[in-house]
């Protein structure tokens, strides 16, 4: 049985609405209106013991909402949500005791506490057993590096030094199930390489379940082996990197640099323009369509090409292109 | 409970912190206690000379133990937890296994335990030793009894979990008004007024004070002040502690609905 399972999982909020202006505020004293927004609209999928999946989609598409049911925050409306035999709203505290979840928005320490005494505190509310949260210390702290900040306010860490305790606080009492909300977000790249190894080394060694919801395409190159993409309350897709990228065939990217950089631009045949700055051309291309070879001869037979590279499409436009399709539909 | 426990002494470390603010209320708390014990003076030689309700003698220790234990009254919001209904992050109390309600209530039990002690021993210092030091023993705060005492400690404690559940309620209220600015207006009048800090209980008219005394409010400053001053034996007060008691449990088990109400209100809107 998956460590997760989520069958047609649907949330509506009512957000109250008035006009604008003055006039609006009136309005709003005797008359509020509401629309309902469908978070989640039909969301369902599998998840199991020990997999890291990226959970992406632009903002509002439902993505906290989904981590918020899973963790036992949020009620659905409709559908099925079982975790670890658990339904996670119903058995709130219980399933909260086994999971781990991080808010890099927000932190779960103590503001104006050490470090150190966040980590005692979690461990009284958690009930961990002292040698066992000793263990899983000295454990996070030689990972993390924190010793340190042990001693340090919270409120005086950076967000980095921040972001590796609450990684830490996150995961003393040993849950299976970690979810990770914009981990990396705002973090420098030094520490943002320090977060995904230790997420890494987490979910090999330890087995733990990583559900990561992010923007940067990076975190989930550097991380994930499967990717679901929410849009408008519903998964567009899911599945390993590599078929995201195939969604749109093996497109390929050709770069130009043009000699003139203001020669006007024919619409060249089996591609698509993806972008111009100055001399620097790309096209995107799908070499089912046209290979490579022919449509560097037939570029360089039209301009006067000064350098130019083929890579394949990032995962970023590929990510752009999906969210792009999803709104025009 | 350990979880509870180390809420409420996370919360007690943060506010002990604030030494300066405690300095500060001190000296306010003094001035004002020495000008409301010359107001009651001047009723008291004027007005109530025989038949008084209350000897002077235990208007004085209503003063000074009101002035001492002023931080255990309800009378505001807990601005903490204010920030945190405003924006939102009071949800993620829900993610941690303990109930929500006893999370809020262990972070008020803090709130109005801590800094009171801190403020009440250099009171009872500056009542008891430093007046009569200078002359003014009129003024000074009576010894208590050793019955006197332990009651006193008895009915402080049944004070602190009555005001904790009512600052817990103030909380709730946030996730309905927002602001708080009602409850920022309504409490201070009512739980002053009510609690006796304002005017002792028994100096209020019988018919009133028939009724305050039984009310939630009296535990508050009322019932555990007579007490010490031996206004109230322990027998007396008996009934009056169990009452308390019996309100405490309402206003926790209103509290406790409330909140669930309340999350469920702030789930739908999207928290």
């Amino acid at each position: 049985m998956a460590q997760i399972e989520v069958e047609q999982l649907v949330k509506t909020y009512a957000v109250s609405e008035r006009r604008p202006g003055l006039w609006g505020a009136v309005q709003g004293l005797v008359r509020r209106r509401q629309r309902r927004v469908k978070a989640l609209d039909g969301v369902s999928f599998e998840i199991g013991r020990g997999e890291l999946v990226a959970y992406i989609g632009p903002n509002g598409a439902g993505k906290s909402t989904t981590v918020k049911v899973l963790s036992g925050i949020l009620v659905p409306d409709g559908g099925r949500c079982v975790v670890e035999g658990r339904v996670p709203w119903e058995e709130r505290i219980a399933h909260v005791a086994q999971i781990g979840v991080v808010f890099g928005q927000r932190t779960q320490l103590w503001w104006d506490l050490p470090v150190v005494d966040s980590f005692e505190l979690l461990r009284d509310i958690y009930r961990v057993e002292p040698p066992r949260w000793r263990r899983n210390l000295d454990e996070l702290v030689a990972l993390l590096d924190l010793e340190p900040l042990l001693d340090v306010p919270v409120r005086q860490l950076s967000l980095g030094q921040r972001m590796r305790c609450d990684l830490a606080a996150a995961l003393l009492h040993g849950p299976s199930l970690l979810f990770l909300d914009e981990p990396t977000i705002g973090l420098d790249a030094v520490s943002k390489l320090a977060v995904r190894a230790f997420i890494q080394r987490l979910n090999r060694e330890r087995q733990v379940t990583v559900i990561l919801t992010t923007h940067d395409m990076d975190d989930i190159e550097a991380l994930c082996d499967r990717v679901m993409v929410i849009a408008r309350g519903q998964i567009l897709c899911d599945g390993s990197l590599e078929a995201l990228r195939t969604r749109f065939g093996h497109q390929r990217r050709l770069t130009l640099e043009l000699a003139d950089p203001h020669a006007p631009l024919v619409p060249e045949p089996g591609t698509a323009l993806l972008g111009r700055e100055g001399a620097r051309v790309s096209l995107a291309f799908d070499p089912a369509e046209v290979t490579a070879a022919e449509l560097i001869g037939r570029l360089g037979a039209r301009y006067a090409v000064r350098d130019l590279w083929v890579e394949e499409l990032p995962i970023e436009e590929v990510v752009a292109r999906l969210y792009d399709e999803e709104a025009a539909a | 409970m350990r979880g509870y426990v180390a809420i409420a002494q996370a919360r007690a470390r943060v506010l002990l912190q604030y030494r300066a603010a405690a300095v500060a209320g001190f000296g306010t708390q003094a001035f004002w206690g020495m000008i409301r014990i010359m107001i009651f003076e001047a009723f008291y030689r004027s007005a109530m000379a025989d038949g008084a309700p209350m000897r002077f003698e235990e208007v004085v220790s209503y003063v000074w133990l009101g002035q001492a234990t002023l931080m255990t009254l309800p009378w505001n919001l807990d601005r903490e937890m204010a920030d945190e209904v405003r924006t939102g992050k009071v949800v993620y109390g829900l993610l941690r296994p303990v109930d929500l309600y006893g999370q809020w209530f262990a972070r008020a039990f803090a709130l109005r335990s801590a800094p009171m002690v801190i403020r009440a021993l250099p009171m009872f210092a500056f009542a008891m030793v430093l007046l009569p030091l200078v002359g003014l023993e009129a003024w000074a705060l009576e010894a208590p009894t050793l019955e006197g005492l332990a009651m006193w400690l008895v009915a402080l404690g049944v004070a602190i979990l009555l005001s904790s559940a009512l600052t817990t309620l103030w909380s709730v209220a946030l996730m309905w008004t927002v602001s708080g600015d009602g409850v920022t207006h309504l409490a201070p009048a009512l739980v002053t007024l009510m609690s006796g800090m304002v005017i002792p209980l028994p100096l209020l008219p019988d018919g009133v004070r028939a009724v305050v005394v039984w009310l939630p409010f009296a535990g508050l400053v009322d019932l555990p002040v007579r007490l010490f001053s031996g206004h109230l034996t322990a027998a007396e007060a008996a009934p009056m502690l169990a009452a308390q008691l019996v309100w405490w449990v309402l206003l926790v088990a209103l509290g406790r609905a409330l909140l669930g109400r309340g999350v469920r209100r702030l789930v739908v809107q999207g928290g």
